[in-house]
């Protein structure tokens, strides 16, 4: 009877320790949201243009801005629902109403964003950020192309990322830095004006 | 007293049976023209590392342990690899555009400047996979410059 006892204990141990041992890069995947308290993005313009092309972007437009926000607010779950609801939104983007030279460009910047909010969608605030850093990127090369009927502005952070620097996009002139959160909420210059 | 005995039974039946469970190797002789280390100039200490620490999970080509003959040990790695090539695949680098090599090698550095890669997980078997503070700066070094020439 002991020794069925000692081996059913080896064995188990065996198993925890296995199981132990993988679970290291899964442990952030799941994050329950409950209720949004996400401050939302400025509302869409009362005349929206019919174009479902503008009305893709923008979508996606909104919930960047949604992901933006909760960033300057140090939210990492309301940033993880963002990206979550992003990476839907991109998953849907119609690129064959462009020209062939800007679909390819489309497609790579869709997939690259992709991948962006699906990270952002399961990590901690820190490499949210890290993220967010090179899906703004993403988001003012796809605005470049396809447009969009909101005026924005891009906003620059020379100190992120070890002093490279980092770009955003924002609705408003006034600084409220997504890299840096409540640490540094002025830090930033509007570098550009789009629409 | 039964119980535990039967229990026991049911648990080994199910370990020796999912040993005949065939899993998918992660095996392949080539190394396509885009991999990594043919697509750029690459030092060849840092290739010697990033062989023996990244390939195993982030190519088509793992050097397996003898332990991978053994379920569940084998479904776990199978399972890393899948993750890790889906994450990057040094093989098939030469095939992204440089807005993705931007973003992969952005996550490289940040990912090893952090620690985070190689996982835990694997240098807790593999030592010799650990990156020494030397091979980490070098590693980071090579990659920064990389990806400043994109």
């Amino acid at each position: 009877m002991k020794t069925v006892k000692v081996s059913l204990g080896v064995m188990a141990m065996a198993f925890a320790v296995i199981s132990t041992s993988c679970k290291n890069n899964e442990k952030n995947s799941n994050t329950t949201i409950e209720d949004a308290a996400t401050e939302r993005a400025v509302p869409m313009e009362e005349n929206r243009m019919e174009s479902s092309n503008a009305a893709q972007t923008d979508a996606s437009l909104t919930t960047y801005l949604e992901l933006k926000n909760a960033l300057v607010n140090d939210d990492q779950e309301a940033a993880a629902k963002a990206g979550e609801k992003m990476v839907g939104q991109l998953k849907t983007f119609k690129t064959e109403n462009y020209e062939q030279n800007d679909q390819q460009e489309l497609q790579d910047i869709i997939e690259d964003a992709t991948e962006h909010a699906e990270h952002i969608a399961e990590s901690p605030i820190g490499h949210q950020r890290e993220h967010f850093d090179i899906l703004s990127k993403d988001m003012i090369d796809l605005i470049d192309i396809v447009g969009t009927s909101q005026k924005l502005y891009q906003a620059y952070c020379p100190m992120y990322n070890n002093n490279k620097g980092a770009q955003w996009l924002s609705v408003t002139k006034e600084i409220k830095n997504p890299y840096y959160g409540s640490k540094m909420m002025d830090c930033g210059e509007v570098q550009r004006e789009i629409n | 007293m039964k119980t535990i005995k039967i229990i026991a039974l049911v648990f080994l039946v199910v370990l020796v049976g999912i040993q005949f469970v065939p899993t998918n190797r992660n095996q392949s002789e080539v190394v396509p023209k885009s991999d990594f280390m043919l697509v750029n100039n690459v030092p060849k200490d840092v290739q010697d590392k990033l062989k023996v620490s990244c390939y195993d999970c982030h190519s088509n080509n793992t050097e397996y342990p003898w332990y991978n003959r053994i379920q569940p040990v084998a479904w776990f790695l199978e399972n890393h690899i899948r993750e890790g090539k889906s994450e990057l695949n040094f093989n098939e680098w030469g095939e992204l555009s440089d807005r993705r090599k931007n973003s992969k090698l952005r996550s490289i550095i940040s990912q090893i400047e952090d620690d985070e890669m190689p996982l835990d997980s694997y240098t807790f078997i593999h030592w010799d996979a650990k990156f020494s503070e030397l091979e980490k700066k070098e590693i980071i070094k090579y990659m920064t410059q990389l990806k400043n020439s994109l």
